[in-house]
C-alpha cells in the first residue's frame, strides 16, 4: 500500500507537475524571512507566527491543488493522512519525501523527518543568540500543513520540534490530530 | 559592500568530493578571518571555498568560521557543502505560493502601489548581489570542466553590453531554465536598454484587479537585475513594464536606466 503512495507521488511529480530550479525558491524565501525579522525588530515570536500565518494561507490553496493532482479519495484513517502527506504532498510542491516517524500512543500525533529542506538550503540562523533558540525558519511549512489538514476537515495542531539549523540532529514537524471537523451549513443560510 | 579576497591553496593527496575540504589533510591552509557583519543579517547563499582548485573567493557577510566547528557545537558550517550540487527542482506552483504570500504581506503594509514596487524591488535586489557571484562561479566552474587543464578565464564584464548579455543569458537560464527573449537598446535615450521576457514566470498564475493596473509584481525581478548590475559596478535604476502583444499577454519589458557615470565610462573605454 504504501509503495503504491509512494509510486504515484513519483508519477506526479515525474509527468503532472512544472519544474523550477529550487534556488530562487530558496533565495525568495531567505530574502522574506530578513524582510520580515527587519520588519519585526528581530522580535523572532512575532517571526515565527508571521510565518505560519503565511503558510496557512498558502495551505488553504495548495489543498485544492494537491486534490486536483493526485485524485485522492478521503483517507481511512490519520496513518494513511501521514503517509500521503510526506510521500504524495511533499513530494509534489518541494520534490522531498521527509519520513513518517514517531507514533504517539495513541495514533494521534506523528512526526515528519526532513533529511532535507530546500527552503533552508545554504541558510545560516544570525549569529545575536536569541535567533538559534526562538526561530523556527521553516515554519511557513506548519503553517501550510496545518491549513491544508483543516481544509479537509482535520483540525491538527502542527508544530516544529528540532530544526537542523538550530544546531538539532533532525529536522522535525510535530502533527497532532485534535479532532476531526464537521461541515457546518454556515450561520444564516439554509 | 567590502569583501576580501584571498588565494586558498590546498595541498595534499587528493581531494575527495564526498568528504569535501576536509579530505586535504591537515595540510589544509587555514582559512583566512574575514569581516563579520553583525546586526542579525540572515544569510542566503554565499560561496564557500572550493577545493578542488586554488580558488579567488569573497565573502558577503556573516562570519566564517573555522573549518569545521560551529559556535553551536561541533557540526559543520554550510561553508563546507558544496555549492556545484545536482539541481535540485522544485514545482512552480510552490515558488508561485510563495511569491503570492509574500507580495500580500507587503500589500498590508504598503500604503501605496509605488511603495508596494518599492518593496519588492527591495527584496530582489538583496537576491540579486548574492545571485551574481553564485552564476559567475558555476560559469567558471563550467570553463574549468570542459577546458582541460586551462586555468579560469572569466572575466569580469565591463561594458555594458557584454555585462548585459550575462545577464539575458547566464543569469535567466539558471533562475527560469531559458534566456531572456530579447536585448533591446533604446532608440531615445542613450543609457536605456530594454530585457524583453514573453512569459514571465512568477506572474504567470496572477491577474491584476482594476485598482492595481500600474502594479507590475516582476518589479521583484527588476530588483533581483539591479542587484545584479549594482555589484558589477553598473550603478542602475531597472523597472518592470508590461506590454502585451497579440500572442503574449504577460509579456514584460525591463527596463534599465543606467546612471551618468556608467555611461562616461563606457565613452572612455570605447575610446580607448
Amino acid at each position: 500500500m504504501s509503495k503504491q503512495i509512494k509510486q504515484s507521488g513519483d508519477d506526479i511529480w515525474k509527468n503532472k507537475v512544472e519544474k523550477v530550479n529550487s534556488e530562487l525558491f530558496t533565495l525568495t524565501y531567505g530574502s522574506i524571512v530578513s524582510q520580515l525579522c527587519r520588519d519585526f525588530n528581530y522580535n523572532y515570536s512575532e517571526v515565527n507566527s508571521q510565518l505560519f500565518k503565511m503558510g496557512y494561507n498558502i495551505g488553504i490553496r495548495l489543498i485544492d491543488e494537491f486534490l486536483e493532482k493526485s485524485q485522492l479519495s478521503r483517507c481511512s484513517s490519520f496513518q494513511e493522512t501521514a503517509e500521503i502527506v510526506s510521500k504524495v504532498g511533499f513530494k509534489i510542491f518541494l520534490n522531498v519525501v521527509p519520513t513518517v516517524a514517531n507514533w504517539s500512543a495513541d495514533s494521534k500525533t506523528f512526526g515528519l523527518v526532513f533529511t532535507e529542506n530546500p527552503l533552508a538550503d545554504f541558510v545560516e540562523l544570525p549569529d545575536d543568540g536569541k535567533a538559534s533558540k526562538e526561530l523556527w525558519y521553516s515554519n511557513v511549512l506548519s503553517g501550510v500543513l496545518k491549513g491544508a489538514l483543516e481544509m479537509v476537515q482535520l483540525d491538527c495542531d502542527v508544530f516544529f520540534v528540532s530544526d537542523v539549523l538550530r544546531g538539532d540532529e533532525t529536522t522535525e514537524i510535530k502533527v497532532k490530530l485534535l479532532s476531526v471537523l464537521k461541515d457546518e451549513i454556515p450561520a444564516g443560510e439554509e | 559592500m567590502s569583501s576580501s579576497h584571498s588565494k586558498v591553496q590546498i595541498q595534499g593527496i587528493g581531494y575527495d568530493p564526498t568528504v569535501g575540504p576536509r579530505s586535504t589533510g591537515p595540510t589544509q591552509a587555514p582559512l583566512p578571518a574575514t569581516p563579520t557583519m553583525r546586526g542579525g543579517q540572515l544569510s542566503s547563499p554565499s560561496t564557500p571555498i572550493t577545493s578542488s582548485t586554488p580558488a579567488i573567493f569573497s565573502t558577503r557577510s556573516n562570519s566564517l568560521k573555522s573549518s569545521g566547528s560551529n559556535a553551536i557545537g561541533g557540526l559543520t558550517s554550510i561553508y563546507d557543502r558544496n555549492l556545484h550540487r545536482a539541481k535540485h527542482e522544485i514545482s512552480l506552483s510552490s515558488l508561485s505560493f510563495l511569491f503570492m504570500e509574500m507580495i500580500s504581506i507587503n500589500l498590508n503594509t504598503s500604503k501605496s502601489v509605488v511603495e508596494l514596487e518599492r518593496k519588492l524591488n527591495n527584496l530582489g535586489y538583496t537576491i540579486g548581489l548574492k545571485y551574481l557571484e553564485l552564476a559567475s562561479l558555476r560559469v567558471n566552474f563550467n570553463n574549468n570542466l570542459t577546458s582541460s587543464g586551462k586555468s579560469n578565464t572569466a572575466k569580469r564584464d565591463i561594458k555594458i553590453l557584454e555585462i548585459l548579455q550575462f545577464v539575458v543569458s547566464t543569469i535567466w537560464t539558471s533562475l527560469f531554465g531559458k534566456p531572456a527573449d530579447n536585448l533591446e537598446k533604446s532608440s531615445e535615450f542613450n543609457n536605456q536598454f530594454m530585457i524583453i521576457d514573453n512569459a514571465p514566470l512568477l506572474t504567470r498564475y496572477i491577474s491584476m484587479p482594476k485598482e492595481y493596473e500600474n502594479l507590475n509584481c516582476e518589479a521583484f525581478i527588476a530588483g533581483l537585475i539591479e542587484g545584479v548590475l549594482d555589484s558589477s559596478y553598473f550603478k542602475c535604476e531597472v523597472s518592470a513594464h508590461g506590454v502585451p502583444i497579440d500572442n503574449f499577454p504577460t509579456r514584460t519589458v525591463f527596463l534599465i536606466k543606467f546612471d551618468e557615470s556608467v555611461m562616461k565610462r563606457e565613452a572612455r573605454l570605447a575610446g580607448k
